[in-house]
């Protein structure tokens, strides 16, 4: 048992908002810098949806991750690796362009104030921020927020690619159309494709706080990492002629501070915790199995107890601080991950092994309408006194119990491609298990749920009513000490945090004390 | 005309080689960061397969070539002794020539035409490809005019080139020889002397060093077991470094042992 520590994040989706305060938090710490405009190290996505990069998740497009050839393969990377790394070296076929993102722009604002005097109005043009020529917009980084149903978006989702014609229609009539936000940043991934992609060895993964970074000296634009992130965090830089990737907001942490898309979280649906792991196992829990729910058993098998007294000893015979060792045990992400079974990997299959989770919405799967009074409805010929009328409004009680998790408006198939590899059954599991503490809740408050039924629901899922009640604490009234839990920084010990990078702030943005300056 | 024999032929030479070598060493310790291939290729993916492809190829086989004549004539000699196995040689480094000069022309067209490349362009970047491509124009002229190359290659440059190693330059040979080929030599040395100010220092670390490393890296700031000791937990200032890997396997294990007590030694000052 090799006992590590990881910093590891828990989004709860029910409360995310789509409100994108994380992406702008992080973009302007970290990438408002000349070549990182189209750069958003956070970003949000409404789901369905084809995200940032157009597509992302496909990737028979990006040959991004892992793949295993045969039953008992071994892994190798699917767009990258030794051979074909430095065969394509010259030439990465699978590179992204700028326009799988969107191509930066400003706006002429100046135009409006110094126009000269004329018969129209002055407008402000919007201008490319590499050429600095006009351009007409064609996409932005959430350019599709918000719009479920649309072909050029929803429909487009790789998601939805084991979904019949039937459910994918079904999934976008207008009057049962749902949709969730997603928030991502880099994974910090346990068997990171970027690390094991760069030829130059510039990617590596701190193995004290498992944060992956990209050293910038080191980069030397070979561009592998962007192809091999099957997530497409790893940016290239057109104008420094480096990657860059999210870096947790380490200089952040290592002062005690959340990283900055936590900190200005305004769903608070962020939890930021220490996870112990055993690194022995990364290497079977990528390999061992074949694209299926196994996937997320292996991992959840990664991650160890940190109450374990065994665990605490090898923790500790490996260097570990017993500040690190207390903070596992409080972590709120080993709460949610571990002990109730809420959070699981976005997109296991990629063979990452990513330390960020997330606990999958149960509103958009649960509301449904109330198909008796539809007939009524369809008599009214007004479209808008439709959807005005409180009858249309959908029904978000819990009366059904199981049953709305079974006929959700929202493909449960779509929520387990996306989360457990296809295993429709464990995202089932996880839904049940935060309806019942719901139904729990209600019976305490409302009280209008008899009690045994309150107790069979709990039973059903393997929650004691004390569980329900830390995990409704946790999700519904946490203040920012309990959602953000690290250990202390061990200045003596830390060593990038001795730079000081407040001056170059804007040029390199970031690890290190030089001006970043594109090379000759 | 010895005087400007004597400067391209050797004055040049030499100082493109001092500030190669001082240049190339002074930049990587100085802006490490501008270490770069600065690929354009996420601006612009299609024409750069068309430039870039044959351009590399092409030119990683002329150089071998050239390496090859440099480093072992006699057997560059001896193989071509055969009419047969020289006309082959001849005709594909012809062929490798003109497939360099399509990149690089290639190139050279995206970065002056295509608006994103222009906006990572430098002047020395077109200097540069410029001068690569005179330097495969001549070479190619060189080719035409005077055949068999791979043969003389060996008995008059290499000399020359030696000699200039042995800093004892002797340019009697090649002082007679065409004004194309020693334009092709200038033109050379050129290129290696603007080395430090350009982006071709990418050249001097291709990292052929991933073929040898396990795929996955983790660095850690200190000495895992060593943090536990009181003692030490505040004292080690700079990175824990560990005797690499294939060291401790070469090495008896006591010699590993006194090795990273130095190692320890040296990262921790203040180490009793
Ligand atoms: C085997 C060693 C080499 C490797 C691995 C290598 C790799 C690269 C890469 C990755 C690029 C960026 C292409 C892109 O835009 O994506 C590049 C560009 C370039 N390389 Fe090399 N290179 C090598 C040797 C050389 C040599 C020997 C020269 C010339 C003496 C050279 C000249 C150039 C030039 C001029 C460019 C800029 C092309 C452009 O974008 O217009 N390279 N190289
Ligand atoms: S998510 Fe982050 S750590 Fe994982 S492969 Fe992508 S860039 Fe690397
Ligand atoms: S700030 Fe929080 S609530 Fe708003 S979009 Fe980001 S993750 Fe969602």
């Amino acid at each position: 048992m090799d006992v590590r520590a990881q910093i590891s994040m828990v989004f709860h989706l029910d409360k995310c908002i789509g409100c994108h305060t994380c992406s702008v938090a992080c973009k302007n710490i970290w990438t408002d810098r000349k070549g990182a405009e189209y750069m958003w190290w956070n970003n949000v996505e409404t789901k369905p949806g084809t995200g940032y990069p157009g597509k992302w998740e496909d990737q028979e497009i990006y040959k991004g991750g892992w793949e295993k050839k045969g039953a008992n393969g071994r892994i190798s990377l699917k767009g990258a690796g030794k051979l074909r790394g430095l065969l394509n070296i010259f030439h990465n076929p699978h590179l992204p362009v700028i326009d799988d993102y969107y191509e930066p722009f400003t706006y002429k604002y100046l135009d409006l104030i110094e126009a000269p005097a004329g018969d129209d109005q002055p407008t402000a043009r919007p201008v490319s921020l590499i050429t600095g020529k006009p351009i007409d917009i064609k996409m932005g980084p959430n350019w599709d927020d918000d719009l479920s149903g649309t072909p050029d978006y929803a429909r487009n989702d790789p998601n939805l690619q084991d979904l019949s014609p039937a459910e994918q229609e079904a999934m976008f009539q207008l009057e049962r159309m749902a949709f969730f936000y997603l928030p991502r940043i880099c994974n910090h991934c346990l068997n990171p494709a970027c690390v094991a992609s760069c030829p130059s060895g510039a990617i590596y993964k701190r193995g004290e706080d498992g944060v992956v970074l990209i050293n910038q000296e080191v980069c030397r634009a070979w561009r592998m990492c962007v192809t091999a992130c099957p997530y497409k965090k790893s940016y290239y830089n057109w104008s420094t002629g480096k990657s860059e990737k999210c870096i947790l907001c380490y200089p952040r942490l290592e002062a005690g501070y959340a990283p900055a898309c936590m900190h200005s979280c305004v769903g608070r649906i962020r939890y930021l915790g220490v996870m112990l792991y055993d690194a022995d196992k990364i290497q079977s829990a990528a390999t061992d199995h074949d694209n299926d729910s196994n996937a997320i058993d292996l991992q959840m098998d990664i991650l160890l107890d940190p109450f374990d007294p065994e665990v605490v000893q090898a923790a500790k015979e490996n260097g570990m601080a017993d500040s690190t060792v207390k903070a596992a045990q409080t972590s709120p992400t080993y709460k949610f991950v571990k002990e109730w079974g809420l959070a699981v990997p976005l997109h296991p299959e990629f063979r990452t092994l990513p330390m960020l989770f997330y606990v999958p919405p149960l509103l958009p799967v649960m509301a449904s309408l109330s198909e008796a009074k539809n007939a009524e409805q369809e008599k009214k010929l007004d479209p808008i006194a439709k959807s005005w009328n409180d009858d249309w409004l959908y029904d978000t009680s819990t009366e059904e119990l199981w049953g709305t998790v079974d006929q959700a408006r929202f493909p449960l198939k779509y929520m387990a491609n996306m989360f457990t590899a296809g295993d429709e059954e464990k995202i089932k599991d996880i839904l049940k298990k935060l309806m019942a503490v719901r139904i729990h809740r209600r019976g305490v408050t409302v009280g209008d749920i008899p009690a045994e039924r309150v107790q069979t629901t709990l039973e059903g899922v393997g929650l004691t009513p004390e569980m329900a009640d830390d995990i409704y604490t946790l999700t519904a009234l946490a203040k920012f000490d309990e959602r953000f839990v690290i250990p202390a920084a061990h200045r003596e010990q830390a060593m990038e945090m001795m730079d000081f990078v407040g001056d170059t702030k804007g040029s390199s943005g970031f690890g290190i004390n030089q001006v970043a300056e594109r090379g000759l | 005309m010895d005087l400007l024999n004597n400067f391209t032929l050797i004055g040049l030479p030499y100082a493109a080689l001092v500030l190669f070598v001082v240049g190339t060493i002074y930049r990587y310790r100085a802006t490490r960061f501008t270490y770069s291939s600065l690929s354009s290729q996420f601006l612009e993916g299609r024409q750069l397969f068309w430039g870039s492809m044959p351009f590399h190829w092409g030119l990683l086989v002329l150089f071998l070539g050239h390496l090859a004549a440099f480093l072992i004539p006699e057997t560059v000699l001896a193989f071509n002794s055969h009419p047969v196995r020289l006309l082959i040689i001849e005709i594909s480094a012809f062929m490798f020539a003109l497939i360099v000069l399509v990149g690089i022309v290639t190139l050279f067209y995206r970065r002056v035409t295509n608006p994103r490349v222009q906006a990572v362009t430098t002047r020395i970047d077109l200097i540069v490809e410029i001068l690569l491509i005179l330097e495969v124009i001549i070479g190619i002229s060189v080719a035409l005019g005077f055949r068999w190359g791979s043969a003389w290659f060996p008995a008059v440059i290499t000399p020359y080139l030696h000699s200039l190693m042995a800093l004892q330059p002797d340019i009697s040979a090649v002082a007679t020889l065409p004004g194309v080929l020693k334009l092709h030599i200038v033109l050379a040395f050129l290129i290696i002397l603007l080395f430090p100010f350009t982006r071709l220092v990418h050249f001097l670390v291709v990292p052929l060093h991933y073929i040898a490393r396990p795929y996955q890296r983790v660095i850690w700031s200190w000495n895992r077991k060593q943090v536990r000791d009181p003692d030490t937990a505040w004292t080690i200032t700079r990175p824990y470094q560990e005797v690499p890997n294939f060291l401790q396997k070469l090495v008896p294990s006591e010699t590993v042992e006194l090795l990273q007590q130095k190692l320890i030694s040296r990262c921790c000052k203040h180490r009793k």
